[in-house]
């Protein structure tokens, strides 16, 4: 029963995301189709965050560097379909590889502002090489992505080869979290200096989830580029990086699906309802934020985490007294 | 593979203060080894130079033949190094199984991909029996009493097969009798190989199961030897209770409680 349920709900949720663009309006589909871009960014992130304790606010670096390394390939190279793609998250990781070791060999607050430097010098370095981004102007003129020789610009096509995309991406991130692997991750999450102990070498373990993470922000932004068609420097920026984290943090840290749940709040605020509010979006956005973390602590994905033995609410039992109860 | 521990001129400075000073220290192979001392007597500080938690101001620390003086702490544990942690240092957000099963699964092959391992969770619930914890596998860290939790923290350590295992957290403090009782059968059923080095202030314990005895104070060692010669001796005495109160050392404390 509990295995049963346990691949329905997924499997309804892939039916439905595959049906939106046969019931939604194609306005509502694209907002869709940023939604999983932004989401597959998001998840990413809880994968460092959430998952290891790593609070990241440069992350959305190895999503631009994926943005402009797939917008530039598909544009000077090749607009083949899981090519551009590729390159893209390649990309990412060759940057969160070059970047992340120093990154990790810190944590807590100090990770945090090593990250935010990391990223301001990634956009400082986008602004700067205009030859190949395209500078502040950003990188534009990228072909739609090409499936079989047919371009890809339909709204519903394109958002069939994001959700595509976004499903391999966060079923690696899925599989990376439940696995021995994963868990290896939480025990540093939990304590690391008693993994450590443990013989773990807990700085090779956070930079190859840095690393991960990095590839797959990379291939979000290979996404982004085929979606937008356009890459400009703020999709790498402190905004961008910082939305990815209030995503995080509003599907609950812990949580991939809760991220992705969180990216589709931030999305739709900004997006679909700043315009009519007159640009006051990020204000919206504030007010959320404080909204869920004062309502919802644990965020999104705490809501059904009820069960979960740590979870504070459960009466800490009695000191089982002189062992007379068990033996 | 039984091996000793070897600690010879060890010190380590914080600032001006000298914690352990030029410490000698021979923990022979399958030995029982208690490490006694006051307060502020270095005896945590020691441990950690033992397992690499800190690295020493100077001398040198060898496992066997090995200097291990400059090997970083989580390879120290992969030569067979094993700790209990001052303060039941635990994995709070998972569950008893998955605490014990996080110090199995590292020694296999860490996969980044979701697997099943049948052997693990054989050798998960060995453990749990072993220290006392069967049926208890899904229970949160939070839902433990004290003493359970130190059961699972010697789960944690006695996973790893250690071949020097370091019992730093005063195994038995703030555990019942019965609780205490089974300690001290679960450290005397531990097979020969396994050289044991532990702090404990239940001097009690200390004599039931050490083989030998060092005790510590001010940072240096004052006297190591066997139980017998530590308890006959006067500077031990008087390192612990000042000087002309040495009759009610070792054998009043369980009389009052």
């Amino acid at each position: 029963m509990t295995s049963f349920t346990r691949w329905l709900v997924p499997l309804g949720v892939a039916i439905a995301l595959a049906a939106v663009p046969l019931f939604l309006a194609p306005y509502a589909t694209t907002t869709m189709t940023r939604i999983l871009v932004f989401g597959l960014l998001a998840a990413s992130l809880a994968l460092l965050v959430g998952i290891t304790g790593l609070p990241s606010l440069g992350h959305a670096a190895y999503f631009g560097v994926g943005a402009y390394a797939g917008g530039w390939f598909a544009a000077n190279v090749s607009a083949q379909a899981p090519l551009s793609l590729l390159v893209a998250a390649v990309a990412g990781g060759i940057a969160a590889a070059a970047t992340g070791w120093v990154a990790v060999r810190s944590s807590g607050v100090f990770f945090l502002v090593l990250t935010l430097a990391i990223g301001e010098i990634v956009h400082q370095v986008v602004e700067s090489w205009e030859s190949v981004t395209g500078g502040s102007n950003g990188l534009y003129g990228i072909p739609a992505t090409t499936v079989g020789g047919a371009p890809v610009d339909d709204v519903a096509p394109l958002y069939w080869f994001v959700l595509l995309a976004f499903g391999v991406g966060f079923a690696a991130l899925w599989l990376v979290a439940r696995s021995p692997f994963g868990r290896a991750l939480r025990g540093i999450h939990d304590n690391e200096s008693r993994m450590r102990a443990l013989g773990y070498p807990t700085s090779l373990y956070k930079y190859a989830v840095f690393v991960i993470a990095g590839t797959v922000a990379g291939l979000a932004g290979g996404l982004l580029a085929a979606q937008q068609r356009l890459v400009t420097p703020e999709d790498l920026g402190f905004t961008t990086a910082a939305l990815a984290l209030l995503a995080v943090i509003i599907g609950g840290a812990g949580s991939l699906w809760g991220a992705c749940v969180g990216a589709a709040l931030v999305i739709v605020v900004r997006d679909a309802l700043g315009p009519t509010l007159d640009g006051h979006g990020p204000l919206l956005l504030g007010v959320v934020f404080i909204l869920v973390v004062y309502l919802m602590p644990r965020g999104v994905a705490g809501i059904r985490l009820r069960r979960r033995p740590a979870e504070p609410d459960v009466a800490e039992p009695e000191p089982v007294p002189s062992g007379g109860v068990r033996r | 593979m039984t091996v000793s521990l070897t600690c010879r001129g060890l010190s380590r400075d914080f600032g001006a203060l000298r914690a352990v000073d030029d410490v000698d220290l021979y923990v022979g192979p399958g030995s029982r080894h208690a490490l006694i001392g006051p307060n502020g007597a270095g005896k945590s500080t020691l441990m950690s130079l033992v397992t690499g938690a800190l690295s020493a101001s100077s001398g040198t620390v060898r496992l066997g033949d090995t200097d291990i003086t400059r090997v970083p702490e989580a390879r120290r544990a992969r030569l067979g190094i094993s700790q209990t942690m001052q303060h039941a240092s635990l994995f709070p957000s998972m569950t008893v199984a998955e605490n014990v099963l996080l110090a199995v699964q590292r020694h296999g092959r860490i996969s980044p991909l979701p697997r099943r391992h049948p052997e693990y969770t054989a050798r998960v619930g060995e453990l749990l029996a072993r220290t006392g914890l069967d049926g208890r596998d899904d229970v949160g860290v939070s839902g433990l009493s004290h003493g359970e939790r130190k059961q699972l923290e010697l789960a944690v350590a006695l996973a790893g097969d250690p071949r020097l295992l370091l019992l730093l957290d005063e195994p038995a403090a703030g555990m019942s009798p019965a609780e205490s009782a089974r300690l001290v059968r679960l450290i005397e059923e531990l097979p020969d190989e396994v050289t044991v080095l532990f702090i404990e202030h239940d001097l009690d314990l200390v004599f039931a199961l050490a083989t030998e005895v060092t005790v510590l104070h001010l940072g240096r060692v004052l006297l190591s030897g066997t139980p017998d010669e530590v308890r006959a001796s006067e500077a031990v005495q008087q390192a612990y209770l000042g000087a002309g109160r040495t009759e009610e050392l070792f054998w009043s404390e369980k009389a009052e409680a």
